[in-house]
C-alpha cells in the first residue's frame, strides 16, 4: 500500500504492507532512529511519537494509519540548529542518563508543557506516567521538565 | 520483533461504508480505531483477522460528547483523553473522571477509545463496569439499521459482545437525572495496570432515600460487570454507612474472582466489598 507521511515537516512517500508499525516505518524507512523500540507492547513509552500532535505510542500504530497525517519524533524537536527547552532542561538538570526513554520522555515533556505551561510535580509525573525509565532516572527528568517550564515562563514575562 | 501476521486493510469514510466492508469480509474482519487492545493480541497471534477496517476517519460521525435530551451520549470513536476532559462527561458523571484517570496511562489514553474497549470485551475492562453501574445502553448499527441493548446485555461473555460480525457500536447513551452521585475506586498493581479489582457506583437519592442504584464490577468475575442483589438491597433505603457496607458484602458474596498473578481469590472478594463500600460512600458524597 502506498503512504504519504509528512515526518517534521517532510513528505516522503512509501509502499508498505499494512502490517508495518509506525515505529518500524521511522527507524527502519526513514532512518530517523530516534524513536526508539522497546517493550513493544505500548507500555515501556520509548516508542512515543506525536501523531496530529498527540504523543502515541507508535509500536502500536500501523504505519497505513498514519497516511495522510503528520508526525513528529525526536529529531524533529529542534529548530534551526537551537534545542527545545525541554531538551536544555534535560542537559540543564542530568534528565538524560542512559538515553533510551529520553526521545518519548522529550515528546511527552513538550506535549505537556503545550497543554500546561506551569505543572506541578503531581502532573509532571501523571503525564509520564507511559514512559518507563530503566534508570530510574525520574527525579532528574520531572527536575528537567519543571525547569523547561520556569525557563519558558521566564522568557514570555 | 514483534509483527502482526498479514490482513487486508480498509479504511472507512462512513458508518455505512464500515458496515459494508464488515459484510464483505465476513466474520474474520476486525474494526480498529485505537487498536491498543487488537494489534498487541495480533502481534501475539492471540487474533489473527483477515482484515481490518479502520474507522479513524470517522470522528465527525463517532466523535461527540453531548447530552441530548435526558441523556449523555458517548460516541464509540471518543477518546480515553478525550472522555477525561470532557467537562460535559464529568461534571454529569465524576465516575468518568475516577475511571478514565486510571486507564492505562495518557499516552495510551490519547489513541485508545471508549466503543474499543467495550467491544474488546476483556473481563477486567474498566469502563464495562461503569456503563454497567450507570445502566447505559449501547446502540449498535448494522446493515438492516440501528438497534439498542441495554450494556447490561452487552458482554456476553470474555472477548464476546451483543456486536454480530456486520455490525458497529455507534454510541453509548447515559440516563441523566437529577440528584445522581457517581463514583470509581479501583486498586491497581502499579500505575497504569489492568485493575487487581474495581467497583463504580451510581446513586439517585429523592427525599433522602436511594430510588435507583447502579454498582458495577470488573475484575472479579461478576456476571455481567453487575451486582444486581447490591442495588436491591440498597433501593429504598437512606444513603448511608451501614446501607453501603451492606451492599459491599453483598457484591462480594455474588460475584466469583479466579486467583491470578494480580491475588488470590479471597483478596479479590474483599477488594469488591471494600472498594463497592468506598464508591458508594463517594457517590453519596457527590449528590
Amino acid at each position: 500500500m502506498r503512504v504519504t507521511v509528512t515526518v517534521n515537516g517532510q513528505p516522503h512517500t512509501r509502499e508498505v504492507e499494512p502490517r508495518l508499525l509506525l515505529v518500524h516505518f521511522l527507524r527502519d524507512e526513514l532512518g530517523l532512529t530516534g524513536t526508539h523500540w522497546g517493550c513493544d507492547t505500548s507500555n515501556c513509552g520509548v516508542c512515543t511519537v506525536r501523531l496530529d500532535g498527540v504523543p502515541v505510542k507508535s509500536c502500536t500504530v500501523l504505519a497505513v494509519m498514519a497516511d495522510g497525517h503528520e508526525v513528529t519524533t525526536v529529531e524533529g524537536l529542534e529548530r534551526d540548529g537551537e534545542l527545545d527547552t525541554v531538551q536544555k532542561g534535560f542537559v540543564e538538570c542530568h534528565g538524560l542518563q542512559c538515553g533510551f526513554c529520553t526521545p518519548g520522555m522529550l515528546l511527552t515533556a513538550r506535549w505537556l508543557l503545550d497543554r500546561d505551561p506551569d505543572p506541578d510535580e503531581t502532573r509532571i509525573r501523571e503525564a509520564i506516567s507511559g514512559q518507563l525509565c530503566r534508570c530510574t532516572g525520574y527525579e532528574n527528568i520531572v527536575r528537567s521538565i519543571r525547569w523547561a517550564a520556569a525557563s519558558e515562563q521566564e522568557a514570555r514575562s | 520483533m514483534q509483527v502482526p501476521a498479514t490482513f487486508a486493510y480498509e479504511r472507512a469514510d462512513s458508518v455505512p461504508h464500515a458496515i459494508a466492508l464488515l459484510e464483505r469480509y465476513g466474520p474474520d474482519a476486525r474494526i480498529v480505531a485505537g487498536g491498543h487492545s487488537l494489534i498487541p493480541m495480533m502481534k501475539l497471534r492471540l487474533a489473527q483477522p483477515e482484515a481490518l477496517i479502520d474507522i479513524n476517519g470517522l470522528a465527525g460521525e463517532l466523535g461527540r460528547v453531548a447530552v441530548e435530551g435526558d441523556e449523555l451520549a458517548i460516541g464509540a470513536l471518543v477518546r480515553h483523553a478525550e472522555l477525561l476532559d470532557s467537562a460535559t462527561a464529568t461534571d454529569l458523571f465524576p465516575i468518568f473522571r475516577d475511571a478514565e484517570r486510571v486507564i492505562a496511562d495518557p499516552i495510551v489514553r490519547n489513541r485508545g477509545t471508549v466503543g474499543g474497549s467495550l467491544c474488546q470485551g476483556d473481563p477486567s475492562e474498566d469502563l464495562a463496569a461503569v456503563f454497567a453501574a450507570l445502566h447505559a445502553t449501547a446502540v449498535i448499527q448494522g446493515p438492516g439499521g440501528v438497534r439498542h441493548v441495554p450494556i447490561r446485555d452487552f458482554h456476553r461473555g470474555p472477548y464476546e459482545t451483543a456486536v454480530e460480525p456486520n455490525e458497529l457500536l455507534i454510541q453509548l447513551r447515559v440516563p441523566v437525572r437529577p440528584g445522581t452521585g457517581s463514583a470509581y475506586e479501583k486498586v491497581e498493581r502499579r500505575v497504569g495496570d489492568w485493575p487487581v479489582a474495581a467497583a463504580g457506583a451510581v446513586l439517585t437519592v429523592e427525599d433522602g432515600v436511594i430510588t435507583r442504584a447502579g454498582v458495577g464490577l470488573t475484575a472479579v468475575g461478576a456476571e455481567g460487570f453487575r451486582a444486581p442483589e447490591a442495588e436491591e438491597l440498597l433501593v429504598g433505603r437512606p444513603p448511608d454507612a451501614e446501607a453501603f457496607a451492606a451492599a459491599g458484602r453483598v457484591a462480594a458474596e455474588h460475584c466469583e474472582p479466579h486467583a491470578d498473578q494480580r491475588g488470590p481469590a479471597d483478596y479479590k472478594r474483599h477488594l469488591a466489598a471494600e472498594l463497592t463500600r468506598r464508591a458508594l460512600t463517594t457517590a453519596a458524597g457527590r449528590i
